[in-house]
């Protein structure tokens, strides 16, 4: 019954979706107050029958209801709770499930919270939404339908891939959909505001949390990704530049470059045109990166002949958002009026810097990833663009922009003074200097640019500190109000430091990880030694392992540091019987901020077994800077200019200055 | 009691139970009153020129905090001011005129709330009736094991033996119960791995052999492999008259090409069998086939080529098998013709008894397409062509 009960919710909710389309927006066009005011409450009621369904969906999987197909094909009844949860999603139609799930969510927040936009601005931001739900229920009803029945029923499920069975999955989709859904919002204000033909500060101001909300899940959402890849996959990479990867890395960029680019349209009312642009691109490129990872079309191009029907529907739904945002874009951009103009040495100028190089270098990445895509599909010739290419083509645009983010925050809005700024900064470059002697004199080995890298890092750290310390006077007036003056500081100029800072750190990882780690592999058996770095790693015994679904052997191996215990470290292989499929189970262990990392192959006849041991210096800055990076986002997100509802009037707020 | 709900399909009614039918109607109401409610209410219009002042007022209390605080040079902080007075005043001037049209105003809510009294459960209420299945009741796992045995469902009774099994490996019995319930299933590999534990835990049989051997058979889509070649032998060897093993070893021989073995075996099975033994008309086709192909060879290496005709393994196994699962068989063997013919349309026999086939199985029109799909292949050829009128005749189905 809660099968149907979740079917039925679901049809439901493409009904709605239709209302919803068509209530608002002529409404909107007929400047009807009331028809425009059914659209936040069909945008609740859309989340209310869309969340009914997921849940059910989740209750089906939680009691393992083998008469639903969905349930039979990813999920086994001996997993744990948690697993029997998230493995909801880790199947193609749960997991676009979850994604009309998170738009409804987005639909009703802004039905929620968009109180102080214009009538007419808020209907046709909720009609374009109600589009897009309208166009994935449809998807999931005809082609993707998660309530389909089996009858009768099987006594057993076929199991979750097991690589999927992780804490991992908990976490990641669900961020990751949160930030590709979240561009949905800044889409549909893009749209509605070239239905509406008018574009002001005010649209950027209204944007900006939404974009901003989206950009710290997907920072998130790909960071948990890599760490995921990373501990699971069983070799120690932390990026792959794997399309499935790319795929979210794309809308990440332009999500970054409209975050900047918004900015500037707030405070100058400029690059109005381009942001709209932005706001259409980021979403059809989230678009192409759920498409690209739910369609198959990744493993090869002939996945999607295999299944015509989703093939054809997903390509029409692309088409019809990407192309028609895009003709929208080319049809009414001119009449929206432009905004002033600036010179190249000024924050807004240091914006477009920005937006240059981030655009470009999502470009790069596009190309690297669809090529070989177009290449199979016309010649049928197999290739992959690899690591060099991404590397090459994405670090040569990324640098230039790491080199200049220190600067953009201290230029003053309209004319800057690039000398004065570098003076301020003088401080920060020279602690960078004095960190990349300090590391090519401390370190052995290694590329000879790795500590340049280093100092760079450090230069992003201190720079955006630099920032914070600029604006309280710090070294200019006196300390106490210096101190007054940084706590009075808006929390989205915190913000932007600390995202900033947050770039640094990554990068700072990313530099130790790439020049300085250490990697033995050898054939052990019990009792043998294996040295890495400043420890060694003895095994210590071969143990079988019973999970409730799998069976594990582990190595167990103890640490040493120069001679002193540092406790245990195990490393297995699990099999899990119903797919005959195994994985690896890295043994990881933190200090500091690196890790050691021992994985373990397969066993050979005569008791020795193959083992990775990896000694990963810093590793983890990578991933703390993407959550340094988000809490930026999130302090930014919190503070108080963006903070929703309606302003009070402008007497009452200046009377109440100076009482503060 | 259940309601009889609109569409009817080829199973028939589907039938909805009565809180099911009224939780849809709860639901219903609900998705229409998201409508109907806002519709019934009266709102002011809220324009664009109040909220784009509300952005501009705080943006400009913005620059006074931060003036006041030391954060911004007083001369910036004035241009700042100047520039979003500017704003202000072209927001101003803009959109003097934004007061929404009054008129026709009740007949758009009346035609709104019919758009939804209609979408709701048109959309709602069709995508359902494709898409549900509503006569299927729910079944939880921890339910269906709670169940008493006596509910049919097989998988959960085949389950529970399983876990038995697992907890009593040596459960020669179990294993023997369990055989044929996974051959009935189709599961043909656990079926063969059960009987193999039935002969290790309960001793072998020439029964228990020749079972075993048959499952290997249906595994391998009817070919006797060199593993039941060997369980029937061991059967022989305990049972001389084994009339399963001795049938499957006349059919090795017929597909090593020996014909006159597999004749001998069978003619002995025959000469030895009671004359009520259910299996003699399945030796007697599979007699009159081997002697047929001896007199028939030459005819057969002029080019027309024997029919590939289901297995005799194929047909015994149809002789047990349910109605239901015989259809499945059959079908499949079917579909591999059809499969075949696709790929070599060069065979008209096989065209024909691919149209006869679909024809006895009740689908007019895929008989009818497999005709046609012949005179595409031998479009030209007046005899074949001939041949094909005439089959089509004889099958009812037209010129």
């Amino acid at each position: 019954m809660i099968a149907e009960l979740g079917q039925y919710a679901l049809a439901l909710a493409l009904a709605l979706s239709i209302l919803q389309v068509l209530l608002p927006a002529w409404g909107a066009a007929k400047g009807d107050a009331v028809l425009m005011g059914t659209a936040a409450p069909l945008a609740f009621a859309l989340m209310g029958f869309v969340t009914f369904a997921f849940a059910a969906l989740i209750q089906l999987y939680v009691t393992s209801d083998f008469t639903v197909v969905n349930v039979v094909e990813n999920s086994h009844s001996q997993m744990p709770l948690i697993y029997r949860i998230t493995s909801t999603w880790g199947n193609h139609e749960g997991s676009m499930l979850l994604w009309v799930f998170v738009l409804a969510l987005f639909g009703a927040l802004v039905a929620a919270f968009g109180g102080n936009l214009p009538d007419r601005l808020k209907a046709h931001v909720l009609a374009v939404q109600g589009l897009i739900a309208l166009a994935f229920l449809s998807f999931i009803l005809l082609t993707s339908n998660p309530f389909l029945r089996l009858a009768p029923p099987p006594a057993e499920g076929r199991d979750l891939n097991p690589i999927l069975q992780d804490p991992g999955l908990a976490i990641h989709p669900p961020l990751l959909y949160l930030g590709y859904v979240g561009l949905s919002v800044s889409f549909a204000f893009a749209v509605a505001a070239l239905i509406e033909g008018r574009i002001d500060a005010a649209w950027a101001r209204w944007v900006r949390p939404w974009t901003l909300a989206a950009w710290v899940f997907l920072t998130l959402g790909i960071a948990m990704g890599s760490y995921w890849a990373y501990y699971e996959l069983g070799w120690g990479g932390w990026w792959f530049w794997d399309p499935v990867e790319n795929a979210s890395l794309m809308p990440w960029l332009a999500a970054t470059a409209l975050l900047h680019s918004a900015v500037v349209m707030e405070k100058r009312d400029a690059l109005k045109v381009w942001t709209i642009l932005l706001a259409i691109l980021a979403f059809s490129l989230s678009l192409v990166g759920t498409f690209l990872v739910r369609s198959g079309v990744l493993t090869s191009v002939h996945a999607f002949a295999t299944d015509p029907a989703r093939g054809v529907f997903i390509l029409g739904i692309l088409t019809f958002f990407i192309a028609g945002g895009l003709a929208l874009f080319a049809f009414r951009a001119s009449e929206l009026k432009q905004g002033g103009l600036f010179a190249p040495v000024s924050r807004e100028g240091a914006l477009v810097f920005n937006n240059l190089f981030l655009t470009a270098a999502t470009a790069a990445v596009l190309v690297g990833t669809l090529y070989p895509l177009a290449l199979e599909a016309f010649t049928g010739a197999k290739i992959t663009v690899g690591p060099p290419y991404f590397n090459l083509a994405f670090g040569g645009l990324m640098l230039p922009l790491v080199c200049a983010m220190p600067f953009g925050p201290l230029l003053a809005w309209k004319r800057g003074d690039l000398l004065g700024v570098a003076q301020r900064l003088m401080l920060a470059a020279g602690l960078a200097v004095v960190a990349a002697v300090v590391t090519a004199a401390a370190v052995t080995g290694g590329p000879v640019l790795a500590p340049l890298a280093v100092g760079l890092a450090v230069f992003i750290m201190l720079g955006a500190l630099t920032d914070l310390a600029e604006r309280a006077g710090l070294g200019r007036v006196r300390a106490k109000v210096a101190l007054a003056r940084l706590a009075g500081v808006p929390r989205s100029a915190y913000g932007t430091a600390i995202a900033h800072f947050g770039v640094g750190v990554c990068l700072l990882g990313i530099a130790c990880e790439a020049s300085w780690s250490q990697e033995k592999i050898a054939a052990m058996t019990v009792g043998d030694q294996l040295v890495i770095g400043s420890r060694d790693l003895t095994l210590e015994r071969m143990e079988n392992r019973t999970g409730p679904n799998y069976r594990a052997r582990s190595a167990v191996f103890s640490i040493r540091h120069q001679g002193e215990p540092e406790g245990r470290i195990d490393a297995s292989r699990r099999i899990f019987a119903s797919r005959q499929m195994a994985t690896t189970e890295a043994g990881i262990r933190t200090f500091g901020f690196s890790q050691l990392y021992v994985s373990m192959g397969e066993e050979t006849q005569d008791g020795h077994v193959s083992v990775r041991a990896t000694f990963k210096p810093n590793v983890t800055l990578i991933w703390l800077g993407a959550v340094v990076m988000a809490f930026g986002g999130m302090l930014s997100l919190l503070d108080r200019r963006l903070r929703i509802g309606v302003p009070k009037p402008a007497r009452s707020r200046v009377a109440a200055v100076p009482a503060e | 009691m259940a309601f009889a709900f609109g569409r009817t399909d080829v199973n028939g009614y589907k039938m909805m139970s009565a809180p099911l039918f009224a939780l849809f109607a709860l639901m219903t109401a609900v998705a229409a009153l998201a409508v109907l409610w806002p519709l019934s209410r009266s709102r002011v219009l809220k324009g664009e020129r109040e909220a784009d002042l509300a952005v501009y007022r705080d943006q400009l209390a913005e620059i006074d905090r931060d003036r006041d605080g030391g954060r911004l040079p007083p001369e910036q902080a004035e241009a700042a001011r100047t520039e979003v007075a500017r704003r202000m005043l072209a927001a101003d001037a803009a959109r003097v005129a934004d007061a929404g049209s009054k008129k026709g105003g009740d007949s758009r809510r009346r035609a709104a709330a019919v758009m939804a009294l209609v979408i709701v459960p048109l959309f709602g209420a069709g995508l359902y009736l494709y898409l549900g299945t509503p006569d299927l009741p729910g079944a939880p796992l921890a339910e269906r094991l709670a169940a008493p045995a006596d509910r049919g469902d097989v998988a959960i009774l085949v389950r529970k033996v399983e876990d038995h099994l697992a907890q009593n490996p040596n459960d020669g019995a179990g294993f023997e119960v369990l055989a044929p319930i996974y051959l009935r299933l189709g599961r043909f590999d656990d079926a063969a791995r059960a009987y193999a534990q039935a002969i290790r835990l309960q001793g072998p049989t020439a029964l228990r052999y020749s079972a075993l051997g048959e499952v290997l058979v249906m595994a391998a889509n009817g070919i006797v492999t060199a593993d039941a070649l060997k369980a029937f032998q061991d059967a022989a060897k305990l049972d001389p008259t084994e009339p399963r093993a001795s049938y499957f070893l006349g059919l090795a021989a017929e597909q090593d090409g020996r014909d006159a073995d597999a004749a001998a075996i069978w003619s002995a099975m025959v000469a030895g069998a009671p004359a009520d033994a259910p299996y003699l008309p399945l030796l007697k086709v599979a007699l009159a086939r081997v002697e047929g192909k001896d007199k028939s060879g030459a005819a057969a290496q002029a080019g027309a080529g024997p029919a590939p005709g289901p297995s005799a393994a194929d047909v015994a196994n149809a002789a047990n098998m349910s109605t239901g699962d015989r259809n499945v068989m059959i079908r499949g063997m079917v579909q591999k013709l059809q499969d075949r013919l696709t790929a070599e349309p060069g065979d008209l026999d096989g065209w024909l008894r691919l149209a006869r086939a679909y024809k006895v199985l009740g689908d007019t029109d895929k008989a009818k397409g497999a005709l046609a799909s012949a005179r595409t292949a031998f479009a030209g050829k007046t005899d074949a062509l001939a041949r094909i009128d005439a089959a089509a005749k004889d099958l009812g189905l037209g010129g």
